[in-house]
């Protein structure tokens, strides 16, 4: 039982800080934001010189051998610096995915930075459940075709592929029947439509009508894969949603010893001292719960693996609430305004609590599982 | 990084675990998880059984019984020994006045009061709070005056914990009341049957006799029964208070009681089912689960933080466990009063204290419910309650 890092541990979480604090700065992040495609390419190249894209790829496919700690690594510093580049969409779920397809090209591509791919599953009516699928898929000649439309998709604006759940058999909400399949966003009969998002991020609508697709294959069950790669990526925004909290935190006892009225730092109060407190004890318990996520990401073992995640889902949401609406409130006015970074990590936060399931249905998961303890 | 164990460390928790389990009573561990209460007896019986073994006083230093455990066994050893509801070895005589005896005691009290304390020969309580002198424990008032070769002890303690058992009380006196308030202080070991001692008992709110008020009037206690330095007794409490930093979570006594509260809620019916069917009482439950599990990966992280650094300073997060620790082992005792809901109701004859004896109605285990509900408020009051633990917190990890 440690929570050491190793050496080359140390050397990534080193880089990675260092990137975030010399070129991640949140003026530095508005500009990145302000380029036409909402994010920053330069950047992206430089992820992909310091082998950050490649690291959950197995070597064989180009990548290095990286696991859920030097994902969690990256990740927690990203959310320190509240990076937009599409490091979960390209390389956390549609990278990932296309390497359980064995798809060593192209997630070789993915890895060097010159290709995007983007997951689209989430339906208007599918709540976040994978199996929910109401897309279909029809085979024709020697190719499928999809019909239906898939929202929220990250990153789906700017992808090269896009990885999307279509159903080749069964009922709206079965386990069986449901297929991934590769697109490209020129394809016939495909449109989409990008926006921003609330946190500054992209994201798309895409209408499939009889669009041709090519359907991956998986070694096992295809919806068990999309499980495993999806726990994963929720271990992954469990420890950038710790950066995003940390800062808030650490921002607003910063504020809280610089800003003055009644003729002393306001710091002094020690109602408002023991908010802060709350607020820290929340971020270690959040910090506690994304280790745990991060050391279980891999875990055989599904139904343990998945109560696992939730528990850590359910206890990032919890504290996240509390600690962004404290940081606004201790903050005051100021945190209101879109000049200020308080804001802009608060709804960062806010749109981690909505992805991949919030916390009352990761409860709900916990509460029907195995307990956890 | 790594949340498991060694083979080493798992052969030494299956061996504390078979330990407990085979060598202390059942009845006594049934007592324990069931939230009733231990007779004396019973204590020392238990504590005598592991220091028989070595095992009440691991913690202490090498010579006086300890056994150089590393930060992981002592967590396993306490988690282990808090889930199979083996009664903790006395805190007052092992993780309160043993340490400070065996760091700023003199050699003569070191061997006439260690062994005795390790194997619960002498019963400790610990004299600190006062009435006027609760949270600001430094505001205390009780004195020692030098008179020859005595100390003359006037004053009152309060909260003293099983005072009513003890053979020995630990207290704080005032020395020097011209000093600062934190700087007139004395540690000073008194036998509770020196005459003008005595103790009068305080009912709590659960019915029971935990805690009493003690009286001091003009008591003599020899010079020698003072502990390190005249005047540095502040030093020594703060050693004393800061001694136990892991085992304050009783993260495996909320285990234990979470997976009783499983247990029942498959007895107890709602709507013609299992209590534990329900859908919005399993939330609950996983809720608490999910918080607690946070608070074991904590409570982990400062284990491994000690490792290495010997007594250093505590790890900023060691703070959290009190108050973490303190709310969720009050949240399991409110999921139990859900558990049994009605029932919870009828005065129930407790093993003793409350002198009454007659027998209880309904179903036993629905008996403890609510008195353990009402008596563990406490533990967010007592051992410096939470709003002090966040004082602490604000001035010593976010520089307030």
């Amino acid at each position: 039982m440690d929570f050491d890092l190793n050496d080359d541990q140390r050397l990534l979480r080193d880089s990675v800080d260092r990137l975030i604090a010399d070129r991640y700065d949140f003026e530095a992040r508005r500009r990145f934001t302000a380029e036409p495609e909402g994010w920053s390419r330069a950047n992206w190249v430089r992820f992909a010189e310091q082998g950050w894209l490649g690291l959950p790829f197995t070597e064989a496919s180009g990548g290095f051998g990286g696991g859920a700690i030097e994902i969690a690594l990256v990740m927690e510093a990203f959310g320190r610096g509240l990076v937009v580049e599409p490091y979960l969409a390209s390389i956390l779920l549609a990278g990932r995915l296309l390497e359980e397809a064995g798809e060593a090209a192209l997630v070789r591509r993915i890895a060097e930075g010159e290709l995007l791919g983007a997951f689209a599953h989430l339906e208007r009516h599918s709540g976040w459940d994978l199996e929910d699928v109401a897309t279909k898929a029809r085979p024709r000649g020697d190719t499928w075709h999809l019909t239906g439309t898939k929202c929220v998709v990250l990153h789906g604006d700017c992808a090269d592929v896009l990885l999307v759940t279509a159903r080749t058999a069964g009922a709206q909400r079965d386990r069986d029947g449901i297929g991934v399949f590769l697109i490209t966003p020129d394809a016939p009969g495909l449109t989409r439509h990008g926006v921003p998002t609330q946190d500054a991020q992209r994201v798309a609508e895409i209408t499939m009508s009889d669009t041709p697709a090519r359907q991956l294959a998986f070694a096992g069950d295809a919806l068990a894969t999309l499980e495993r790669v999806r726990d994963q990526a929720i271990a992954a925004l469990c420890a950038e949603a710790v950066g995003v909290m940390e800062q808030m935190h650490a921002t607003t006892v910063d504020y809280l010893k610089t800003r003055h009225q009644f003729g002393r730092a306001i710091g002094e109060f020690q109602v408002l001292q023991h908010r802060a407190v709350d607020m820290y004890v929340a971020l270690e318990q959040a910090r506690s719960m994304a280790l745990f996520a991060t050391l279980m990401a891999a875990e055989a073992d599904s139904p343990r693996r998945r109560a696992a995640i939730s528990a850590a889902k359910v206890q990032i949401g919890r504290s996240g609430r509390l600690i962004g609406q404290e940081a606004i409130q201790l903050h005051g006015g100021i945190a209101m305004t879109i000049e200020y970074k308080v804001g802009h990590y608060f709804k960062r936060m806010t749109a981690i609590e909505e992805m991949f399931g919030n916390a009352d249905t990761h409860l709900e998961q916990v509460a029907t599982a195995e307990s956890i303890l | 990084m790594d949340l498991r164990f060694t083979d080493e460390e798992i052969a030494f928790r299956d061996e504390a675990r078979q330990f407990f389990r085979e060598e202390v009573p059942e009845a006594i561990r049934r007592k324990v998880l069931e939230g009733r209460h231990l007779s004396k007896d019973e204590i020392v019986h238990s504590q005598r059984i592991l220091n028989a073994r070595g095992w009440a006083v691991p913690h202490w230093p090498r010579a006086w019984g300890g056994q150089d455990w590393t930060p992981v066994q002592i967590y396993l050893f306490q988690d282990e020994m808090q889930q199979a509801g083996v009664p903790p070895p006395l805190p007052f005589n092992v993780s309160m006045v043993g340490p400070v005896i065996a760091e700023f005691g003199s050699d003569a009290q070191k061997l006439r009061f260690l062994p005795r304390a390790a194997n619960l020969d002498d019963w400790w309580c610990q004299g600190f709070s006062e009435p006027g002198a609760g949270s600001d424990l430094a505001s205390l008032r009780t004195k020692a005056v030098l008179d020859g070769d005595h100390w003359v002890i006037d004053g009152q303690k309060t909260w003293t914990t099983l005072a009513q058992h003890a053979d020995w009380i630990f207290l704080l006196c005032r020395t020097d009341p011209a000093a600062k308030k934190q700087e007139g202080i004395s540690f000073i070991l008194a036998d509770m049957r020196t005459p003008g001692i005595k103790v009068r008992p305080i009912q709590t709110i659960d019915g029971g006799h935990e805690v009493n008020e003690v009286f001091f009037d003009r008591v003599r206690v020899p010079r020698e029964n003072l502990v390190g330095d005249v005047n540095r007794g502040w030093d020594y409490a703060k050693f004393l208070l800061g001694n136990e930093r892991t085992g304050i979570a009783r993260v495996g006594t909320s285990k234990a009681r979470l997976k009783r509260i499983r247990d029942l809620a498959k007895l107890e019916l709602r709507a013609g089912r299992p209590l534990i069917e329900d859908r919005r009482f399993r939330e609950k439950l996983a809720a608490v689960e999910i918080e607690l599990k946070a608070l074991e990966i904590t409570q982990l992280r400062v284990v491994a933080d000690e490792r290495g650094h010997a007594r250093g300073k505590p790890n900023p997060a060691s703070s959290i466990l009190k108050i973490k620790g303190s709310q969720l082992q009050q949240a399991t005792t409110e999921l139990l009063l859900d558990v049994v809901g009605p029932h919870a109701l009828p005065l129930a004859a407790q093993d003793e204290g409350n002198g009454r004896n007659e027998p209880g109605i309904g179903p036993e285990h629905a008996a403890t419910a609510a008195p353990t509900y009402f008596n563990w408020r406490k533990i967010s009051i007592y051992g410096g309650s939470n709003e002090i633990q966040h004082n602490i917190i604000a001035k010593a990890i976010l520089g307030f």
